[in-house]
């Protein structure tokens, strides 16, 4: 039935417009941690700087494996797009390891820091590096489980435009968390290890 | 007749209301209304001049609103023209109107923020007296350093001569204000905040903390003893060796038990043994000093079960 | 056995101690058990879930965001009264509070007020109107709507119960750090404060997006955004604010709460922290907020004004072009809270001018509508009353903004009974008035029947004349030195005033106990006060083209718009009985109780950390991520009604 065909179509254009909007009130809240570190980055209370803490190396292997996963979900949507439901799922799951292959770096970064004795607790600038890019990795885990979801869902009913809609609100999720790292890699890892 | 006794309700009501809040005040001083210091007395007439320009909005508003609502009310028969949905010169007119009006107001902000900005010195041919003021659960801790004086809640001040404060807070953020000498600021921890006054008249002013910082918020008044230079000086001559005969010397220990929270019962002066008090509570504030939490904690932690810890005698 | 990870800091020496807070925490569970209870009697918990509780239609939601900002409103009222009564006794020796139940007294009210009362009665008739005055069956979302309204109930429940276990927040309504933080404030107080705002205010963000989308892709067909009712928007420069301001909150309490619980140094005095970003963060949400308030009062005024003078709105375009630029320039104030702080006299005097700007397109709206009753024929029914007192108490609150606009003048009146006495100007004249004059006006389009006019009136009288009793003698008393949030004071000269303003809020309490006399009196006369035209207000706009209730499903058949009155310009060319075949299916979304879950697991999260039971919180929050998963991929959350039957439930309902 054709109004019936045109309400879906409504409804996958309301999703897509209201995830965007979504996502602007997902960068006001980034807006405001990032304002707060940058505000609060000389704030070391006679502890390590980011200078002395930061391993750009480290960072960078963690950069590549979110961008690569960017990617993957990239080639994913297209597949998905084209019906093509195994390769699809295996892009998805490429996407999921390497997200949490991100996520490992990143909490191994963070155990490193704890162990050596500079946790959140002691200064504001780990306070707000903790929260800024932990909040980051939490986007990230929440990524993830929606991504191990969204793989049940299609292996159970397949490439149905439902389906493709769901993936393109999650590619678009997972594009905009890359953005976000990369601008956390460049004020809170680059800046800080070079001022 | 009963619309017109219904119509008078208005102004009889307001009229009333009138002399009602003028028998209240007419024998109360207004502080803000009726300043004593150089700033709160430009403050006034800046706070006049407002209003004023104000009025040129809003009773043209009143007038056309009382207006309309009697003249096109239902029944009454006037012109009346559903269709009407807007007049391109009325709509510039009350754009225009509160831009000009805006304009004017907007020119004299900027001057009188930078005129009446706290942190500029007051211009006069004697030099400022400097006082460091630091907020405490629930005190003021006034300090001489050119006189080797502290007070607490009481701060003496010679009339005609500019006045510098330094202020800080070993509480949470609070403020600092006279009315009648006119601008508040905010003291807070190890920010260095400054404020400039001139009394021109002697006598006894109310202080006030404006910002919450706890239990006693309200209580934390201080007097402002605005007396003459001849007064003021033999004051600060004979205060420290009176203090010291009391055994009332500002040093570390003393102030560490000032500083904890508790309300004063009655202003204290204290000689100054600790010369750099001030710059000692700003520095535990600056990032690297030591930390202060853990001491208070454990007073506030009786404190929020509702019991407070009077200090001074009560 | 260590069994204190059970409970976390749950302890009996938390329970209230003073008689006037054991009253209220043995009161309130008692009044809820009686409610409960009366439910079971009757057995209604059936008609309760179904008709309410899994609801997904807009309007028994905005119905239900209605009474509980009217419960609500009697809570922070009650809260006013007795620290009104506080200050005007206090002097005589009759302390009916100590400090610290004083200083929680007015953090209630004032969080209360603006987060319950205000906030939910907006979405409230948002709920209830936008819909219907844009052509359209349902909001873009309507699942997200019921999470956003149960999320605002959780929230609603934390704030409450903290009268029962824990005491609430001592910090003010925007509880400045480093007094809220751990080193002065240990207790649960502030961390009641803190989940009751994070768990609402990520409601209300959610439906900024929710309303956004509505407007944006849902109006009827011909409506062209510049064809929009002047309230729908309002609505979406209210909205578009809350996307851009609430995240701010989020982010603002988060890390508040980071410090409470993890130890962190955001807003500490020590560590590092930094306490003026806190109050430069919060603002950065408080002041717009205050405009995402005032907004959609504008907007009812709008429509109230020019149905009741039976007029065209004069100068809808400058109207737009006044929204628009009131939505900019909310982002560009948020300073002035804080001229005393000590920044530099140029971004003193740059916030203070952007601030007064603001004043330019505020007064071109009133203008428009003094000019929308010029060659009226204006029906002074309760509305329009509430508009007049609008429009009087609102220009004063507006000149009182203006002299605290001027920095140099702020030095003298910041945090004194001034300030007070000023956005309660605002706020009462203009959101408070706005938002009756909307239950007053549209309360006919969901229950059938009008209120009854002249108790009406009579209770807007009372408000107003309680109004200028309450804050009047407060401008005065700022003048003379008198500071916010005082308990007590030694200058006896102060409290006759002190006492009439008490007298003042025992006459605005009046005034709302006339308003729920007239909402009863009116239930009981229905018959007599029916709406049987749908149109009891000669209206202008679509929703009075609708029979009175509106029916569940808005409008049987989508209107086709091609005037800003519509439904004015169509009884004017005469109205076309529908045929049959006008009619086609509809969809409409199934009842759901996921929200419900979602908002009690939300609640638990909070619960969680207010009394640091982590087990609890981890369990909550598993609980709600399941649930978002469970919805998101459930496809079968829609029904058909068939053109038939819409035909035959449209004839009754026209009947």
């Amino acid at each position: 039935m054709t109004s019936h065909a045109a309400h879906i179509k409504e409804k996958a254009a309301n999703a897509t417009l209201g995830f965007w909007l979504y996502l602007m009130t997902d960068i006001m809240i980034f807006a405001s941690l990032f304002a707060t570190f940058v505000i609060l980055r000389d704030g070391t209370n006679g502890g390590p700087s980011g200078q002395e803490l930061f391993n750009l190396e480290f960072v960078m292997a963690e950069t590549f494996l979110l961008l690569v996963s960017s990617f993957t979900c990239g080639l994913a949507y297209l597949a998905i797009k084209h019906g093509q439901k195994r390769r699809t799922l295996v892009l998805l799951g490429t996407t999921i390891t390497l997200g949490i292959g991100f996520l490992s770096l990143e909490l191994y970064e963070f155990g490193e820091l704890y162990l050596a004795g500079h946790d959140w607790t002691h200064s504001a600038f780990l306070s707000a590096f903790f929260t800024l890019v932990g909040t980051h990795g939490l986007h990230i885990l929440i990524g993830i489980i929606w991504a191990i979801a969204l793989g049940d869902y299609i292996s159970k009913r397949g490439t149905t435009p439902d389906a493709v809609r769901k993936f393109s609100l999650f590619a678009l999720f997972w594009h905009f968390l890359d953005l976000v790292w990369i601008f956390i890699f460049t004020v809170v890892y680059l800046l800080g290890a070079i001022s | 007749m009963k619309r017109l006794l219904k119509a008078s309700l208005i102004p009889l009501g307001l009229s009333a209301f009138v002399v009602l809040m003028w028998v209240l005040v007419k024998d109360v001083t207004i502080d803000v209304l009726e300043p004593t210091g150089k700033t709160a007395i430009e403050q006034r007439n800046l706070l006049y001049f407002t209003l004023g320009l104000s009025a040129l909005v809003v009773i043209p508003v009143f007038g056309m609103l009382g207006m309309f609502a009697y003249k096109y009310r239902e029944g009454r028969g006037a012109d009346y023209k559903p269709e009407v949905d807007g007049n391109y010169t009325l709509e510039a007119i009350w754009w225009g109107i509160p831009i000009v009006i805006i304009g004017v107001l907007g020119v004299i902000t900027w001057q009188s923020t930078h005129s009446l900005d706290p942190y500029k010195p007051i211009a006069s041919d004697k030099p400022p007296i400097e006082v460091q003021v630091v907020a405490l659960q629930w005190k003021w801790l006034f300090i001489y350093p050119e006189y080797d004086i502290a007070t607490v809640n009481e701060l003496p001040l010679p009339v005609d001569r500019p006045v510098h404060f330094s202020l800080a807070a070993d509480a949470p953020m609070s403020g600092f204000w006279i009315p009648s000498l006119g601008s508040q600021i905010y003291s807070m921890n190890g920010m260095n905040s400054q404020l400039n006054l001139m009394p021109e008249k002697t006598g006894e002013y109310k202080g006030y903390n404006t910002n919450i910082n706890g239990e006693g918020y309200s209580k934390m008044t201080f007097t402002a003893d605005v007396m003459s230079e001849v007064d003021f000086t033999s004051w600060t001559i004979a205060a420290p060796g009176e203090a010291t005969d009391n055994n009332l010397n500002m040093d570390l220990a003393t102030y560490n038990i000032l500083a904890q929270p508790s309300l004063m019962a009655k202003p204290q002066t204290y000689q100054l043994a600790e010369k750099d008090l001030y710059d000692t509570i700003m520095a535990k504030y600056m990032g690297h000093g030591h930390s202060s939490s853990s001491s208070k904690t454990d007073d506030t932690e009786g404190m929020n079960h509702g019991t407070m810890n009077h200090g001074g005698t009560h | 056995m260590d069994w204190s990870w059970l409970t976390g800091r749950l302890s009996a020496d938390y329970l209230p101690q003073d008689p006037v807070t054991i009253g209220a925490a043995v009161g309130m569970p008692l009044a809820i058990l009686a409610v409960l209870v009366a439910i079971t009697y009757f057995k209604k918990w059936g008609y309760i879930w179904n008709e309410w509780v899994t609801t997904l239609d807009a309007k028994k939601i905005g119905i239900m965001y209605m009474g509980i900002a009217l419960l609500m409103l009697a809570r922070g009222g009650a809260d006013a009264l007795m620290l009104r009564a506080q200050t005007a006794l206090e002097p005589l020796g009759i302390e009916l509070f100590d400090t610290q139940t004083f200083q929680e007294v007015f953090t209630a009210h004032g969080s209360i007020m603006i987060f319950f009362v205000a906030m939910g009665a907006m979405f409230g008739l948002i709920n209830i109107a936008l819909p219907l005055l844009l052509g359209t069956r349902d909001v873009a979302y309507p699942f997200l709507n019921s999470v956003s309204f149960w999320l605002f109930f959780a929230g609603m429940v934390i704030i409450n119960s903290s009268l029962v276990f824990g005491g609430f927040s001592n910090g003010g309504w925007l509880g400045y750090p480093p007094l809220t933080g751990l080193e002065y404030n240990p207790g649960p107080g502030v961390d009641y404060w803190i989940w009751a705002l994070q768990i609402s205010g990520i409601g209300s963000l959610l439906s900024g997006i929710n309303f956004t989308v509505t407007i944006l892709k849902h109006r009827a067909p011909g409506m062209t955004l510049m064809k929009m009712p002047i309230f729908a928007w309002s609505v979406l420069v209210a909205m578009v604010l809350v996307m851009l301001a609430f995240p701010v909150l989020t982010a603002t309490l988060g890390m508040l709460a980071l410090d409470r619980v993890a130890g962190m140094h955001f807003f500490t005095s020590d560590g590092g922290g930094n306490p003026m970003m806190y109050i430069n963060l919060i603002w950065a949400w408080g002041h717009p907020e205050v405009y995402i308030l005032i907004l959609p009062a504008f907007g009812i005024f709008s429509e109230v004004v020019a149905t009741f003078a039976r007029k065209r709105l004069f100068g809808y375009a400058t109207m737009v072009a006044a929204l628009i630029g009131i939505m900019f320039l909310s982002f560009v104030v948020w300073q002035h809270h804080f001229f005393t702080m000590g920044a530099g006299a140029n971004v003193n005097a740059f916030f203070g001018i952007m601030t007064m700007i603001i004043a330019i397109p505020t007064g071109v709206k009133l203008f428009n509508w003094i000019f929308t009753m010029y060659k009226g024929s204006i029906r002074f029914t309760a509305p329009m009353i509430w508009f007049m007192c609008f429009a009087v108490t609102f220009t004063i609150g507006g000149v009182s903004g203006v002299l605290m606009a001027v920095p140099a003048l702020d030095f003298q009146v910041h945090n004194t009974m001034f300030l007070v006495a000023h956005f309660h100007n605002v706020i009462i004249g203009g959101v408070v008035f706005g938002y009756f004059a909307g239950i007053y006006y549209w309360w006919p389009k969901v229950f059938g029947f009008t209120l009854h006019d002249g108790i009406g009136k009579l209770a807007a009288y009372a408000w107003q004349v309680g109004f200028v009793l309450a804050f009047i003698p407060l401008y005065i008393l700022g003048l003379m030195g008198a500071v916010r949030r005082l308990d007590s004071y030694d200058d006896p000269t102060w409290q006759p005033l002190f006492i009439v303003s008490g007298i003042g809020v025992g006459v605005i309490a009046l005034g709302f106990a006339l308003m729920v006399i007239g909402m009863a009196y009116s239930v009981w006369k229905r018959k007599e006060l029916a709406d049987t035209t749908g149109d009891p207000w000669d209206g202008r706009t679509l929703e009075w083209s609708v029979p009175s209730p509106a029916p569940f499903y808005n409008f049987a058949i989508t209107p086709r718009v091609s005037h800003r009155d519509e439904w004015w310009e169509r009884k004017k060319a005469g109205l076309k009985v529908p045929t049959r075949s006008d009619y086609k299916d509809i969809e409409l979304p199934k009842n759901s109780a996921l929200g419900v879950y979602i908002a009690v697991a939300a609640g638990l999260i909070g619960i969680g950390f207010i009394w640091h039971i982590w087990w609890l919180a981890i369990v909550a929050l598993i609980a709600v991520v399941v649930f978002v998963i469970k919805r998101t991929f459930d496809d079968d959350t829609e029904y058909t009604i068939s053109a038939d039957t819409l035909y035959k439930l449209d004839k009754e309902a026209r009947a």
